[in-house]
């Protein structure tokens, strides 16, 4: 589970019966992935994310709610390092990837990159063709054989559904796919280096509902072998694919907790204020 | 009131039109007054062998344009072979590598750099470039050379050239959407393979525009070019040879012997070829880069 180190207090303060998901959760609770530790980011001289505390765990979707300007993608971009591209940005703390700190002097970005598969809010192709789109990592990655690289293209092709549409024309560009089928190649992309984690940010918002059906199921499916975690700003999704969840306000965790429990109890007026509606 | 407003725009609309048109006139208004002037020495002498004589004795009545073709093309050839890595290698570093502070450094000098005046390379390049290529370069590989050559041309012609080019190139490296250069990183890869992979490819239309939009600047550069190759009426065999592009044929001589009709119609032509040269480079450039693009329509 998620869990802010407050949110643990009061874990134990009210004991729940055990079910199969407080079994779960304490499965869980030994197997934090991704761990964060007093995380602060600042731009320029704003503080952006405010002393980060999280767990997430493995092999289930966590997703990450709340109004807009929030910090939701700053804080999804520091789980890939992809600040370090942004020389403003000036980040505290410690974020634990499989019990190493990926902020630690000496440790690589391509390495912690190449564990994240990142899904952006909008569909971006590269300047290539699909099978080139899909086959870009192994390659970058140092795949050279060609058979190799075709199973792995293929693979995710199918992975994702976009191969019995797009079997004719792999070798076309992709911008004559539709918006959801381009998110589906971005996917299927992502996929293809092999990562541990799936990072999604608000992946389904530039689509249409029957897209956004299909990028939910994937990412169902994807929990079996991945942890995801996903940002949105879509209530009704997170409610819908979430097994955890992060409500932040203002750079600041409110409150975590597992999906039903966190929609059907808030514990914070917050949070409680936030899921009614009240401000957005 | 409305009537007016209307009327108003209708007038503007057809005011800015005839303004256009009246612009593209004068491209045409050049190339036939120079046909015309040509004409005298296209009718007294067969124009193919105007062309193609490398027989340049005006006051014989000889005036074979070929040196002057091939120099022209010549110098401005090797300009943008130099010319081209340095420009792209500096848009690249500068867009991709450069801190905010170094980008804002180098983009007003690039630009103070495009605004110097060519004369002032001219005479850079017979003080530096010139006993460079007579002293150093030239010796290692032929006799005897003056060091006002062809390859001297080139390399100021390179010089002059390479600002425009950098500053055409990083808009066009700009242009590329952060979200794609974005992707590629995020999947793990280099700056580098995202350079080589991603930008590059994304921006090769581009690249190619700039090509030729410098080419066109440098067939007809003058005086820079005029004061360092040597003005001599051959066809050029190597780089270290004397050469006299059609500017310079021009610049140098229109004026002086306008007593003798034949010879000023000769420089009529000059002008007029090198214009054909621009037009014409121009035309199969935007050709080929329609081709390009349709080729590379990924996204």
């Amino acid at each position: 589970m998620i869990f802010a180190n407050q949110h643990l207090e009061t874990l134990t303060v009210n004991p729940v019966k055990e079910t199969n998901r407080t079994v779960l959760l304490k499965k869980v609770m030994n197997n934090h992935t991704i761990r964060i530790e007093n995380l602060d980011v600042y731009i320029e001289d704003q503080h952006i994310l405010k002393d980060i505390n999280l767990a997430v765990p493995e092999k289930s979707i966590t997703c990450i709610i709340g109004p807009s300007g929030c910090g939701k993608t700053t804080f999804l971009k520091t789980l890939n390092r992809m600040h370090d591209e942004t020389p403003e940005v000036k980040i505290k703390g410690r974020v634990y990837v499989d019990d190493l700190n990926i902020y630690d002097k000496g440790v690589n970005v391509i390495d912690t990159r190449k564990k994240m598969g990142l899904l952006a809010q909008r569909p971006c192709p590269l300047p290539m063709s699909i099978f080139d789109n899909v086959a870009y990592g192994p390659r970058i990655h140092g795949i050279k054989k060609r058979k190799a690289i075709n199973q792995t293209v293929i693979q995710y092709l199918q992975y994702v559904g976009l191969w019995d549409e797009v079997r004719g024309r792999v070798r076309s560009s992709p911008s004559r796919l539709s918006i959801g089928q381009q998110q589906r190649l971005c996917l299927a992309r992502g996929l293809a280096i092999e990562p541990e984690y799936i990072l999604g940010d608000e992946a389904t918002s530039s689509l249409d509902p029957l897209s956004t059906k299909k990028i939910e199921e994937l990412f169902i499916k994807l929990k079996e072998k991945y942890t995801v975690i996903l940002v949105t700003h879509t209530l009704r999704q997170a409610r819908r694919i979430a097994d955890y969840i992060v409500f932040m306000y203002l750079g600041k965790i409110v409150e975590t907790g597992p999906t039903e429990e966190f929609f059907n109890n808030p514990k914070k007026q917050l949070t409680r204020e936030y899921l009614s509606g009240s401000f957005s | 009131m409305r009537k007016i407003r209307f009327v108003k725009d209708i007038t503007a609309r057809h005011f800015m039109l005839g303004i256009a048109i009246f612009t593209i006139l004068f491209l045409l208004v050049i190339g036939f007054s120079l046909f015309f002037k040509a004409l005298p020495i296209m009718k007294e002498k067969n124009l193919w062998v105007l062309l193609t004589s490398a027989n340049w004795k005006p006051f014989k009545g000889d005036f074979g344009f070929l040196p002057y073709i091939i120099s022209t093309l010549y110098v401005s050839l090797i300009a943008i072979i130099i010319a081209l890595p340095f420009s792209i290698l500096t848009s690249i570093f500068l867009n991709s590598y450069a801190s905010r502070s170094i980008r804002r450094f180098f983009e007003p000098v690039v630009d103070l750099l495009s605004g110097i005046p060519p004369v002032i390379y001219g005479v850079w390049g017979t003080l530096t470039i010139v006993p460079l290529i007579s002293n150093k370069i030239a010796p290692k590989f032929v006799d005897f050379s003056t060091g006002y050559t062809v390859l001297a041309g080139g390399i100021v012609l390179a010089i002059m050239i390479i600002p425009l080019l950098i500053s055409i190139m990083t808009e066009v490296f700009r242009s590329i959407p952060r979200e794609m250069t974005d992707a590629s990183l995020s999947m793990g890869a280099t700056k580098w393979q995202t350079v080589k992979k991603v930008i590059l490819r994304k921006s090769f239309p581009g690249i190619i525009a700039a090509t030729v939009l410098a080419l066109s600047r440098a067939f007809g550069e003058t005086m820079a070019v005029l004061m360092v190759c040597g003005n001599i009426a051959q066809i050029p065999h190597s780089f270290f040879d004397a050469c006299y592009p059609l500017p310079a044929l021009i610049a140098n001589n229109y004026g002086e012997m306008l007593s003798m009709p034949s010879y000023e119609s000769a420089l009529m032509l000059a002008a007029f070829l090198l214009f054909i040269i621009v037009v014409l480079f121009n035309g199969i450039s935007r050709f080929t880069l329609n081709q390009i693009e349709k080729k590379y329509q990924f996204s």
